[in-house]
């Protein structure tokens, strides 16, 4: 008897393990499905923009026009960075949240479950969308990510349309997602889980979450003006009818300089949980960790006019804009110094998650000091629009995001599958990307100081040497990637037995279930002391 | 018991009032990114950027002359999206004293076939001495209809405020003229 009421309580509690196929993940409202959804979902987008950036090196392996037209080269620069912005570092980042956050906080699941299972569910649609107005006969959208008017209107190739219901969708998806974040952080706090006894990781997300709740409706108003604009007569980024183009900037940059730190502070969150466990010190200066990062996301308000130095602004404004933004190095070097302090002195062992810590911290950096420089009003006029900026945002998006998503993955990977990954091709994996990344995105810091612009198809022979050196690192750093994903599948598949707390000086209540982690977690809240 | 039913314990305090909070700030966003238009213009009134203009008539205060200085006006035209109109300044450049009115013509001749509207949009360089450079009275205000090969002279009243800053010896007034023909149609 007893037995029988055993096995129907059983049964009910596994009612999502017994939703088979398709099913399962479509209906899914467990945190750490829609984890995984994300999480894969953000690989395949990765490789897809990946691709993307492939064509693009190869036709500038050399100067003159080789395999594409200039239009569907502007048409790839458009996607590739749409598509590495919204559908791989954001929702790689989302999928992170989900499947830790819970975990860390000692709550059963996410807030809001079903939320969660929409959110991810109108992503694909979102894409497909955007990637399938390659196949349109207007082409994609080739106006840059950044869809200056009056490229996106008046000039427009006939794919905005599609361009704005697409990211109308992805901005409501980060909406819901943060949201989501954000009551699950102050509502299922484990008893005795203040928030100063959070871990970092939990307060980066908390902060990135509010970013994105405050400036995705800006992005999302900026592409409906954009839409009305272009098909309903309206003005207003249109000067004959008393608009102004460069409001548009304004608008544009009032999300995107936010959505910039959208994309880091949760990397910061990830660092910081890996270098004190493999320096086996506690992480320096918590709380001063906690002021910077909310001094970053306040301070990234008032600095997006740093993107328009070149439009003619007044210089009082310059000068404004300027400052602020190298005020953003304070908060930025306190976490950096943080960093190192935690090193310093430390037990340190180099497992790959802190491997790709480390690269993150020193490349991160450098890519902070190339954005130090382009906040300098004067010499910004110089680098405005060459392959400097192309630098800069790829060793912060790239070997500073990116990297840090990679130690996540390799630092949490155990918990996931419950296998250990294999050492040897993830450190393959690593040597591969990084010296491939710097040969990469290094050589455009000289282009871009020797005056070659940026989102051009053909560029004068000078820079011939350079750019042949950039798409060979290109194309080491693409296929380097695929070595993750054999990584991943090979550890899904079976691997070394991981136990429930697989690195000596982890810390976290993640590390108190066993490996790989239950389907649900945590239903009965621990005690935090 | 399960896990659903645990949950539901946990959530249930004020998860609600706080969705709804975090749904009013979105949407609040959302407004904030339209009304981010007018806050604009009023910016760009109050410093001048862009080099826009006043928009409507300005009255002439005859604060006086200041005949100690020469300010060179110089004025340009664009056409907008290649607009089939000849549309240029009959004089390039006049000398005035701050204060001093002055009227000055532009040409535009509508050399298409069919019947059109444009509108011409002017902006001042350098964009700080905008806000000084007054127009009484100017084509730019309203619309222009032509006839297929028409032509029209079109006055430009203006004075220079004698506030202007003293670097400043030389403004730019450049006219885009678009094509408004559909907008005004209907």
């Amino acid at each position: 008897m007893t037995t029988e009421v055993l096995t129907e309580d059983l049964s009910e509690h596994n009612q999502h393990h017994k939703m088979t196929g398709i099913k399962r993940w479509l209906y899914t409202t467990n945190h750490k499905d829609i984890g995984t959804l994300y999480l894969w979902f953000s690989f395949i987008m990765f490789l897809t923009g990946g691709a993307l950036a492939m064509i693009i090196r190869m036709e500038l392996f050399q100067p003159g026009l080789q395999i594409v037209e200039p239009d569907f080269f502007n048409q790839l620069t458009t996607v590739h960075g749409l598509i590495m912005v919204f559908g791989a570092i954001m929702p790689a980042f989302t999928g992170l949240a989900n499947w830790m956050l819970p975990m860390m906080i000692g709550a059963p699941d996410m807030a809001l479950p079903r939320l969660n299972n929409w959110s991810f569910w109108i992503l694909p649609f979102a894409f497909a969308i955007l990637i399938g107005s390659f196949f349109m006969e207007s082409g994609a959208p080739n106006f840059g990510w950044t869809f200056y008017a009056p490229l996106s209107t008046t000039y427009s190739n006939g794919s905005t349309a599609f361009f704005v219901f697409a990211v109308h969708i992805m901005g409501i998806s980060s909406i819901m997602g943060a949201i989501n974040i954000v009551v699950t952080i102050m509502n299922l706090r484990a008893p005795g889980m203040t928030y100063m006894k959070m871990p970092l990781f939990v307060w980066t997300f908390f902060i990135t979450a509010y970013l994105l709740i405050a400036v995705m409706p800006v992005l999302a108003g900026v592409v409906t003006m954009v839409l009305t604009d272009t098909y309903f007569g309206t003005s207003f980024f249109n000067a004959a009818g008393g608009g102004d183009p460069v409001m548009f900037q304004h608008i544009f940059w009032f999300f995107g300089h936010p959505e910039v730190y959208i994309m880091i502070l949760p990397a910061f969150g990830i660092v910081s949980t890996t270098i004190p466990t493999f320096a086996r010190k506690k992480l320096f200066g918590y709380s001063s960790m906690v002021y910077a990062t909310a001094s970053i996301a306040l301070l990234s308000f008032i600095v997006w006019a740093h993107h328009m130095f070149t439009t003619g602004m007044p210089l009082f404004g310059e000068l404004f804009f300027m400052y602020c933004t190298m005020l953003i190095a304070v908060p930025t070097g306190v976490k950096v110094f943080n960093w190192m302090a935690t090193m310093w002195r430390g037990s340190m062992t180099f497992e790959t998650p802190m491997l790709f810590s480390i690269a993150f911290v020193i490349l991160f950096t450098i890519g902070g000091f190339s954005g130090l420089m382009l906040a300098l009003t004067p010499v910004d006029f110089q680098y405005h629009d060459t392959y400097f900026v192309v630098a800069h945002f790829h060793y912060v998006l790239v070997t500073g995001s990116l990297f840090s998503i990679y130690a996540g993955a390799y630092y949490w990977l155990p918990k996931w599958t419950g296998h250990m990954y294999n050492d040897v091709l993830s450190k393959w994996h690593f040597w591969c990307s990084l010296i491939s990344v710097n040969l990469l995105f290094f050589p455009m810091h000289f282009l871009g100081l020797a005056g070659m612009p940026r989102r051009i198809p053909d560029y004068a022979l000078q820079f011939a040497d350079f750019n042949k050196w950039i798409s060979i690192g290109g194309f080491a750093f693409g296929l380097s990637q695929l070595i993750f994903l054999v990584v991943v599948i090979k550890c899904i598949k079976g691997g070394e037995k991981a136990p429930a707390k697989p690195w000596e000086g982890a810390e976290g209540l993640e590390w108190t279930v066993p490996s790989p982690a239950p389907y649900h977690t945590f239903s009965t809240p621990p005690k935090i002391d | 018991m399960t896990n659903q039913q645990k949950t539901s314990v946990v959530q249930a305090p004020n998860s609600k009032k706080l969705v709804r909070k975090l749904i009013l700030t979105v949407i609040a966003m959302f407004g904030f990114g339209f009304a981010l238009v007018p806050l604009y213009d009023v910016f760009c009134d109050i410093t001048g950027l862009n080099g826009k203009t006043n928009e409507s008539a300005a009255t002439y205060q005859a604060s006086g002359i200041d005949s100690s200085r020469m300010i060179r006006v110089q004025f340009i035209s664009r056409n907008a999206q290649n607009i089939p109109w000849r549309f240029e300044p009959m004089i390039r450049e006049v000398s005035v004293h701050p204060g001093e009115r002055k009227v000055i013509k532009f040409y535009a001749k509508n050399q298409s076939t069919t019947n059109m509207t444009a509108q011409a949009v002017p902006s001042v360089s350098p964009g700080i001495a905008a806000a000084y450079f007054q127009k009484i009275e100017c084509f730019c205000f309203n619309q222009q209809p032509l006839k297929a090969q028409e032509d029209v002279e079109m006055a430009l009243q203006f004075y220079v405020d004698p506030e202007l800053p003293t670097d400043i010896t030389t403004l730019t007034l450049s006219y885009t003229l678009y094509d408004v023909t559909q907008a005004a149609g209907s």
